[in-house]
């Protein structure tokens, strides 16, 4: 009992950490566009927050400003941690390199041994499943099994924070809602902080602890809701009064915004 | 799914019975209407004037004369030599060219107009010139032969380097990565295939232009196309056809080599040939 105490307020320490930071920020293209505007948002150490919102409303342009793919027009970012992990729309996979190869890639990138690599690598192929696939080629594999070689490689950086850019939109619902499955059990596991975007209302309320409703163009938070759910979640809560009231309050939110 | 994949790259690559005929067919039958209307126009349409059309074993019979086989062989490897060089050359130039120019905007837009202009130059208008301006005529074919087949692998080259997607630069910038490895780690290994597609143009292009260089410069070793000339000069019209006919195999051979050397290359992971 006193080691499960001692494990709980270290977890609460770790949880009080900001890991990502938005004060005010705005985001105006060279075209004029006005991106995002006054946005404020935390990511602390054990939340999943997830973004919903119409497309166009600026999400992805949240993201690409958290990595530092873009700088904010406005307004100031904080980012704690240098190991992020960047999960794109696409598996964004080499195709002249097989699976272990791809998965390798980032730590070959950051110029890690071989050896260490290797091992590194062949850890993450396994955590998500695809072992006995290293030395296949991108095309030989589902979409599914793309997304999670992707999420391998982001992996293998140990990330303290996970951006992923609607990274199942693309995939047919069975396999999102496993991957949504696996992406649970990897968070639980691997204990890092996700900012997720997309615009599936259900996969947002599933996924996360936290899900942040914003507006169409320009793009700004109109509400933020705590999912209560225990971590990891039962894939049944999704059939539960609970799950569908929270999901219709997110939708009533998104409209609300959108008009 | 990768088995089922893996079958059907095998039908098509070595063709079961059905599959072949199928694929060799049509040409098959096409070559033998032309020989067939070779023969037509050249026995009864031509007859007593058929020098005008030799029928084709009277043209494949030249190469039963020593002197003509070991003539036209010789003058196939000169030319295939400088085909070879002037390829080489080209290639070299070519890829580096659209490195430099996929690496800095203004190199692309200060030099590429010319890529361009080079292609549109009519190369029989200026091969007298270069022979003016070079005399060693092994160096003078080769020039013609790059001026001829540049343009494809400079396009080509830079299409390819530029065909990367947005999201794989960006997965490359988000760990910081230098231009030199997204050249070397994403560029280039993204340019391979459309690179040999400009490689197989460019070769084909090369063995014409090895057969122009060696019209126009008669000096030096002799090649096909000096033959054809002698030949044409001599109404030897039956060694006049047996030289074209091994000059259209070479460009034949020449394409399908490239090809299988691309599909060698790149054809495990590029699907579009």
């Amino acid at each position: 009992m006193t080691i499960t105490a001692v494990t709980d307020s270290t977890a609460e320490s770790a949880e009080a950490k900001t890991l990502l930071d938005f004060h005010d920020v705005a985001m105006t293209f060279p075209d004029g566009t006005v991106a995002l505007s006054g946005v404020d948002l935390t990511v602390n150490r054990g939340e999943f927050v997830t973004v919903v919102g119409p497309s166009g409303c600026g999400k992805s342009t949240l993201l690409r400003i958290a990595s530092g793919l873009e700088n904010a027009s406005h307004g100031t970012v904080d980012l704690d941690t240098n190991r992020i992990g960047y999960v794109f729309q696409d598996a964004t996979l080499l195709p002249w390199r097989t699976v272990q190869s791809n998965v390798e890639l980032l730590a070959e990138l950051h110029g890690t041994p071989k050896v260490d690599r290797r091992a590194k690598a062949a850890e993450a192929i396994e955590l998500v499943g695809l072992r006995g696939f290293e030395k296949h080629l991108p095309k030989a594999l589902s979409g599914g099994m793309r997304m999670r070689t992707s999420l391998a490689r982001s992996l293998t950086l140990d990330p303290e924070i996970f951006l992923f850019d609607e990274p199942f939109g693309a995939l047919d619902e069975i396999t999102r809602e496993r991957l949504n499955d696996e992406l649970i059990r990897l968070f639980v596991a691997k204990q890092f902080a996700g900012l997720f975007i997309t615009h599936s209302v259900s996969e947002a309320v599933y996924l996360s602890t936290k899900v942040i409703v914003m507006s169409g163009r320009p793009g700004t938070i109109v509400d933020t809701f705590e999912v209560p759910f225990e971590m990891p979640r039962d894939p049944e809560i999704r059939f539960t009064g609970e799950f569908a009231e929270l999901v219709g309050e997110v939708s009533h939110a998104l409209r609300e915004g959108h008009s | 799914m990768s088995g089922y994949t893996a079958l059907r790259r095998r039908q098509s690559a070595r063709g079961d019975g059905p599959a072949r005929v199928g694929l060799w067919g049509p040409p098959v039958l096409v070559l033998a209407a032309v020989v067939a209307l070779w023969y037509f126009i050249s026995l009864v349409v031509l007859g007593s004037r058929n020098f005008m059309l030799p029928p084709p074993h009277e043209v494949v019979g030249v190469f039963a004369s020593e002197k003509t086989r070991t003539d036209i062989i010789d003058g196939f490897l000169t030319t295939a030599q400088v085909a070879l060089v002037g390829l080489a050359v080209a290639s070299i130039i070519g890829i580096f060219w659209a490195i430099a120019m996929n690496q800095a905007r203004w190199v692309e837009r200060s030099t590429f107009p010319y890529a361009v202009i080079l292609q549109a130059v009519p190369i029989l208008a200026i091969a007298p010139l270069i022979g003016v301006w070079i005399t060693d005529s092994f160096w003078a074919r080769v020039v013609v032969c790059v001026l001829i087949s540049l343009f494809p692998m400079v396009s080509n080259t830079l299409f390819g380097l530029q065909s990367v997607d947005r999201s794989h630069r960006e997965l490359f910038q988000l760990q910081n990565a230098s231009r030199l490895t997204i050249l070397c780690r994403l560029e280039l290994p993204a340019a391979t295939p459309a690179v040999f597609a400009g490689l197989r143009i460019s070769a084909g292009l090369a063995v014409v232009g090895a057969i122009v260089g060696d019209f126009f410069y008669q000096n030096g070793v002799v090649g096909i196309g000096a033959l054809m000339r002698k030949y044409q000069s001599r109404l030897d019209n039956q060694e006049l056809f047996a030289t074209v006919l091994i000059a259209v195999l070479f460009g034949v051979v020449v394409f399908l080599l490239f090809g299988l050397i691309r599909k060698l290359a790149v054809g495990k992971w590029y699907d579009a040939s």
